[in-house]
């Protein structure tokens, strides 16, 4: 296939270019690229006339659910749902049954992903830091990383232990791979449903305090100190005193980076007033104090990535009471249009730091290639138009879950269109 | 004037208005319940469904002679364990029950929200008779009766809500229901069953109850729950009691005699002295005889102007 990208403008972070530029791309590598590119007629053109061409962006945060939930997605919807989304890639968390804690899964995973959607959007298991994810023996690492893993995380069940903790650091220190840690003191925070505060007080509901988040990502950063070789990685960073605590252990230069997802910086706590449980999640949305705390983070740089946490429920699991409704919500397609609504028209990040959070950040935590956009090279492109205006509808959606609080909301910007793995999908 | 919503789900975000309206109504009902023959025809030919998801023996037997006073026809469902454990959703059991074509259904659920779910999921009025620890607006204006019945009117009045303010509907009920009347209401327990921010509601907290029995009228002391002992919030009954429990010789340090109410059922002699209990200047079962009239008038107020 002989493809000529025409009218777009290219964002790319890595080569610090920002300029209008046409593309040829013939079997899915770049042979020429510039202001003006000849094509003749065995090209398929393609007009990207006010869009942006960055290189492909990768979610490193998501709940594919197979194997064993399919029920909510596989990896062929959530890969099609990343793709429609404008993802080239996603990084999968190892909550599946059986967990993503030996070999075998791991590969499963990653070899599943080439299979599905043409094998458009790459997977990338995170596996289980411990094994079962029971934070009691470390899973087999080094075979997990030969096998394709990307971060270790027990995703959804923090590593309590301290003593665990530590070993998890050390032993992952050795592969450069980080420790992904869904920080929580769970000690605190049995049975709650929402952020604790004034809303949590006004509506009766048992809440989830804020420390609980800041306690285990002090305690982390305390240990990280003392091993100052591991790398490590907050997940859906969403309290003013957690930006505040990895902040500081940036400036002391420890390897912390954190991702925040698009529902904290897009919604706060009162919105849990509905009772609806598309507003439930995990850590949960905080007060605007938070929010603003969050965006001030994604602007100085304290927040490296956005990613989702798309986590699929069915409606029959989420049209449940509030307390027993499952946590988390899908996040894939509305990740694009919530970050440029929320953070590029107010402001908070320019495009090409948008860029930055989806594409360039996350892969360097995770030691992947960087996306290179160059003549010679394989083309792995994202394109977004920042000024589309759509509103969404989760009928719409490619996840077979349609657990968004989001629906009806309008946007702005869009995906319209992912390139990768010698395979062009236009939105 | 009628009321604004076609369930009652919450006092929260009601008006001075309806508040009254329901007070008013309950009135000529209090009236009735004396009479020899307790009767009336409002709702005659209406089904009302109580469904009740947590046990509670008082609250739904005070509905019940409410809706049947009221002539209507009445089916109580009761449940210990939650509809999730039972392997059915409460949004199953409300529309299976709703396919038999119910006017009214009545609801008591562990869940904050549980009601305001339900009248999102079937079409009769949806009445809230406690959602875990969020409200319990028939108790809110069964207590807010009381006080108007005593004192005469709600304005200015000085109420504590005393005990365990995080777990409690009642209180959160009582708080919503006052204020808008235009009562100063403040709280007094131990700070661990105190929730974040209550302040910001306009209520004063207290700790200590020497401090705020001079400066109010009536106490409504809230039933403590042995399991939040376990939990941790509270090292001992004997010590809550000590501190916490309302006793005759405490409230008699008050310049003048102070209301004592409690929503029952009772701990005696651990968040309330019995002889307090049953003094003279206990309401307490004059709340359990309005809340029969209030939850006619709510019954009646929804069941009648859709």
């Amino acid at each position: 296939m002989k493809v000529h990208l025409k009218g777009g403008r290219l964002l790319d972070p890595v080569s610090g270019r920002d300029e209008s530029m046409e593309f040829l791309i013939v079997e899915g590598t770049i042979e020429s690229m510039g202001s003006r590119v000849k094509a003749d007629s065995s090209y398929t053109t393609v007009d990207l006339t006010n869009q942006i061409i960055a290189p492909g962006f990768i979610d490193m945060h998501v709940h594919l659910r197979e194997p064993g939930f399919e029920h909510k997605e596989t990896i062929e919807t959530g890969c099609a749902a990343a793709a429609a989304g404008g993802f080239t890639a996603v990084c999968c968390m190892p909550n599946t049954n059986p967990a993503i804690d030996d070999e075998s899964v791991a590969r499963y995973v990653h070899e599943k992903g080439k299979q599905v959607c043409d094998g458009v959007v790459d997977v990338y298991p995170i596996a289980a830091a411990t094994k079962g994810r029971l934070g009691v023996e470390l899973s087999p690492m080094a075979e997990l990383a030969q096998a394709g893993a990307v971060g270790f995380s027990d995703d959804g069940s923090p590593i309590a232990s301290a003593e665990i903790m530590r070993r998890a650091f050390e032993y992952s220190s050795m592969y450069g791979i980080p420790i992904i840690q869904h920080a929580e003191e769970s000690t605190m925070t049995c049975g709650g449903c929402m952020n604790e505060g004034y809303t949590a007080t006004k509506l009766g509901m048992p809440g989830i305090p804020p420390v609980a988040e800041e306690l285990m990502i002090a305690r982390d950063i305390i240990l990280l100190r003392y091993i100052p070789k591991a790398r490590y990685h907050v997940a859906h960073i969403s309290t003013a005193g957690a930006v505040d605590h990895v902040r500081g252990a940036k400036k002391e230069r420890l390897h912390v980076t954190s991702e925040v997802t698009p529902h904290h910086f897009s919604l706060v706590d009162t919105v849990v007033e509905s009772f609806d449980t598309n507003t439930k999640m995990n850590p949960p949305l905080r007060t605007r104090e938070d929010l603003e705390a969050v965006k001030e983070g994604l602007k100085d740089g304290t927040i490296d990535v956005i990613a989702t946490d798309h986590a699929p429920h069915t409606i029959d699991e989420k049209e449940v009471e509030y307390t027993q409704a499952p946590f988390g919500i899908v996040g894939l397609e509305t990740a694009i249009g919530l970050s440029i609504t929320g953070l590029v028209e107010t402001k908070v990040l320019a495009l090409y730091q948008l860029v930055e959070k989806f594409s360039t950040n996350p892969r360097t935590i995770l030691s992947l290639p960087a996306v290179k956009i160059a003549e010679g090279e394989m083309a792995n492109l994202t394109f977004f138009d920042p000024q589309r205006v759509w509103t969404v509808d989760v009928s719409q959606f490619k996840s077979k879950s349609k657990n968004s609080p989001f629906h009806g909301a309008t946007l702005k910007g869009k995906a319209t269109g992912i390139f990768n793995n010698r395979k062009l999908l236009l939105l | 004037m009628k009321l604004q919503s076609r369930h009652l789900l919450g006092l929260e975000g009601m008006s001075k208005d309806e508040l009254t309206l329901i007070l008013d109504t309950a009135v000529s009902f209090r009236e009735i319940l004396d009479r020899p023959i307790k009767k009336v025809p409002p709702l005659q030919g209406k089904t009302v469904v109580n469904l009740f998801f947590e046990s509670s023996t008082r609250t739904r037997i005070s509905f019940e002679l409410a809706e049947r006073r009221l002539s209507a026809d009445v089916v109580s469902f009761t449940a210990a364990a939650s509809s999730v454990s039972k392997g059915e959703t409460l949004k199953d059991t409300a529309r299976n029950i709703e396919a038999m074509k119910i006017d009214m259904v009545v609801v008591r659920h562990a869940a904050p929200g549980s009601a305001h779910f339900l009248s999102k999921v079937v079409d009769a009025n949806v009445i809230n008779a406690g959602d875990g620890g969020h409200e319990h607006p028939t108790q809110g204006l069964l207590d807010m009766y009381t006080l108007r019945e005593k004192f005469g009117a709600l304005e200015g009045l000085r109420v504590c809500i005393v005990g365990d303010i995080t777990h409690s509907r009642v209180a959160r009920s009582n708080i919503y229901g006052l204020l808008t009347m235009g009562a100063e209401v403040s709280v007094c327990g131990p700070e661990t069953l105190i929730p974040r921010e209550l302040e910001k509601f306009g209520v004063q907290v207290y700790h200590h109850l020497e401090e705020v029995i001079p400066k109010v009228d009536a106490l409504n002391v809230l039933r403590v729950q042995l399991e939040r002992q376990k939990s941790g919030l509270f090292p001992s009954l004997r010590e809550y009691h000590r501190f916490f429990g309302v006793t005759k010789e405490k409230v008699s340090r008050a310049p003048k005699p102070i209301t004592i109410m409690h929503p029952g059922p009772i701990n005696r002699d651990v968040e309330l002295s019995a002889d307090l209990a049953d003094s003279e200047h206990s309401v307490i079962l004059q709340q359990v005889t309005n809340g029969v009239a209030i939850r006619m008038a709510v019954l009646y107020l929804l069941g009648t102007t859709n």
